[in-house]
């Protein structure tokens, strides 16, 4: 017999007798849900940023990042200086010094903001990258993660991240430290 | 007979050092009361552990059903799916794809089911190098230590020590101890791993029935960046790791980082349900007798634990007594219940590594009812395990005075009279454990029901 059928034949004989399966919960909230995320992402170490147009973030960028280092945008209108359609192994991310990228769903409650592979060439760049920064529509602000679960399909995404502050440990003696493996620093625009 | 360690015994080790007791134990207290301050700031709360116990029922009560949908929407997704009905087959599992591949550089993040597994040793016996990247696991894996914790992995260890550490294993300064300049060093040395790695192993902290795909959550983005570059994913899960609905995964994800560090959320929660193009996607199940542990009435809840860790940060025992004097992957209050379920004779002493205050319960994000199944475990281990004969005859006395009134009445007296007369030598010899870090309180004249016939006889009067 296959292991498949030993752990389906245990499973059968042990479980015990059928309970329901509870509704969804939704926590309907009426705060200012720009305010909330702001104070949000600050608790996790990175910044948000209400903006009214894109070029303020591009003056944004220039002002804040050297010439020359790596940039890559996957938003037409802020430049970058790699061209991300013409890498093939992500590999060559390597020395990419800043990412920008759009986020499609954000939760106010915890400032996890869902970035997938419909907006991703390669997977790897919100992580390899050192600074990340990403743009998300203030229309697309939910309360809290279940509503953050109604909006995205996941049926329809193969990869998809929730990312809510840079990259961070507490490994050595609960001492935070930002800057793990992934972005050094996250910076969120809210347009 | 006892053949292994007790708890008792290993925490004498760690307890040794008063002052590292004392910083274990606050330490873990401070997280205790990060989770507290984040529990308390959502109303909802309550309703979310209940919830998460109610969706834990359906699926241990479903868990076949789901299995079987969670595989066929995984293989739909383009995932390879293999079972493993032990540790053994899951590590050959997870050796037949490295072959397959003809892998040579790992990279792992963490996994407390690899653990259960022995994967690293096993792999390493077949000659692959297999590099963690968690950086509280990458510190205890330069020195061949096992986790200490499922969250904090290297909590018992000092940033002194981290720092002799790296700089006998990635040649930081001699003598730092900075933690961010730690942080620094791992991050340059493990960038390099990732880099070179052509397989990536990741735990699972939630499986989909619905849609195939699992969730990954890590604060430091290690299962991240070592699967998006590696060709290879392979994601080891326990069978209880399922979850029926996405939209479950809104009330585990508020639930899991706030029960264990006091985070709102973990940095990234890591959807993943299809291979990216040209590279490949592994699934392995593993019962290692989970489905045991599924037909025992008392203690099936066990299996709905999310690995937050909170009851280890809240547990007396474990705070000041460390992971390692557990000997089991899972430490804490939580080990305690599972880890008697896959070996009573090697566990039989976790079930006591408890006060029963009940604090466990009380934090866990699914409502488990840890501390009752503490007292469950120790009534299964007084009928099958491997017995103390000196507690089975102590508690059979016991038993025998407690059970008639005159009897007690009698060697309560008798004692009262004996424990004045009792030398110091013989209440701390070494064979009463009682008397190793307790004084004898000063022991009264007459009992309280001698005590009470007098005075109520004075205040009728």
């Amino acid at each position: 017999m296959s292991s498949k059928q030993e752990i389906l034949d245990a499973i059968g004989r042990n479980k015990p007798s059928a309970t329901a399966l509870p509704n969804l919960l939704s926590f309907p909230s009426s705060e200012d849900l720009v305010a909330k995320y702001t104070q949000s992402i600050t608790l996790n170490g990175g910044t948000a940023m209400e903006v009214d147009s894109l070029d303020d973030i591009q003056v944004y960028i220039q002002e804040n990042f050297l010439e020359g280092l790596q940039i890559v945008s996957m938003i037409d209108e802020i430049a970058g200086n790699v061209e991300i359609s013409s890498v093939t192994d992500p590999h060559e991310l390597e020395a990419v010094e800043l990412a920008v990228v759009s986020g499609e769903v954000g939760s106010a409650e915890n400032a996890a903001i869902w970035v997938s592979d419909k907006n991703l060439p390669h997977r790897v760049l919100p992580f390899i990258t050192q600074h990340l920064i990403i743009i998300l529509e203030k229309a697309n602000l939910v309360a809290n993660m279940h509503e953050a679960y109604q909006k995205i399909d996941l049926r329809d995404t193969g990869y998809g991240v929730f990312i809510a502050g840079p990259s961070k440990t507490a490994d050595i003696e609960q001492s935070l430290v930002i800057g793990a493996h992934g972005a050094r620093s996250l910076t969120v625009f809210l347009i | 007979m006892k053949t292994h360690t007790s708890h008792a015994e290993a925490a004498e080790e760690f307890v040794k050092d008063e002052e590292r007791t004392h910083w274990h134990d606050e330490t873990l207290w401070h997280v205790r009361e990060k989770r507290d301050v984040a529990a308390h700031k959502l109303p909802e709360w309550e309703q979310l552990r209940t919830n998460a116990s109610l969706i834990k029922d359906y699926v241990l009560s479903h868990l076949d059903g789901l299995l079987i949908d969670f595989e066929k929407n995984a293989q739909a997704n383009g995932v390879e799916v293999l079972w493993a009905k032990d540790a053994k087959e899951h590590n050959e599992h997870v050796l037949s794809i490295l072959q397959k591949h003809q892998i040579k550089n790992i990279v792992k993040s963490k996994s407390i089911l690899t653990e259960e597994c022995g994967l690293n040793h096993y792999l390493e016996e077949k000659g692959y190098d297999v590099v963690d990247t968690d950086l509280g696991e990458r510190i205890i894996q330069f020195v061949k230590q096992v986790p200490s914790h499922i969250v904090l992995p290297a909590i018992h260890l000092k940033k002194e020590e981290i720092g002799e550490i790296f700089h006998e294993h990635i040649g930081t300064d001699q003598g730092a101890s900075d933690p961010k300049y730690l942080t620094e060093s791992a991050r340059l040395h493990l960038r390099e791993k990732f880099v070179q790695a052509n397989a990536a192993i990741t735990g699972v902290n939630f499986g989909i029935a619905e849609t195939g795909g699992f969730v990954v959550c890590t604060n430091e983005g290690n299962a991240d960046m070592g699967t998006h570059l590696a060709d290879v994913h392979i994601a080891c899960m326990g069978i209880e790791k399922l979850i029926p609905r996405a939209a479950d995964l809104g009330v585990f994800l508020r639930l899991l980082a706030r029960s264990a560090t006091g985070q709102s959320i973990t940095t990234y929660s890591s959807h993943f349900s299809r291979p990216m193009d040209g590279k490949k996607m592994y699934i392995i199940l593993v019962d290692n007798k989970r489905t045991e542990q599924l037909g025992r009435e008392d203690f099936r809840n066990s299996l709905k634990c999310i690995r937050c860790g909170a009851c280890m940060n809240t547990c007396p025992i474990y705070r000041r007594s460390g992971g390692y004097s557990y000997n089991s992957t899972v430490p804490g209050p939580i080990g305690s219940i599972l880890s008697p379920g896959l070996d009573l004779n090697k566990h039989s002493s976790l079930p006591f590594a408890s006060t029963l205050c009940g604090s466990c319960t009380d934090v866990c994000p699914v409502k488990i009812n840890i501390h009752e199944q503490l007292y469950k475990w120790r009534q299964v281990v007084a009928k099958e395990g491997p017995s103390d004969p000196v507690k089975k005859w102590a508690m059979k006395l016991a038993g025998a005075t407690l059970s008639k009134p005159g009897l007690y009445d009698f060697f309560g007296s008798m004692a009262r009279k004996a424990l004045k007369l009792t030398p110091d030598s013989l209440v701390y010899s070494s064979l009463n454990a009682w008397g190793k870090q307790r004084d004898l309180p000063e022991v009264p004249s007459e009992s309280f029901k001698e005590w009470y016939k007098k005075n109520r006889k004075s205040h009728e009067q």
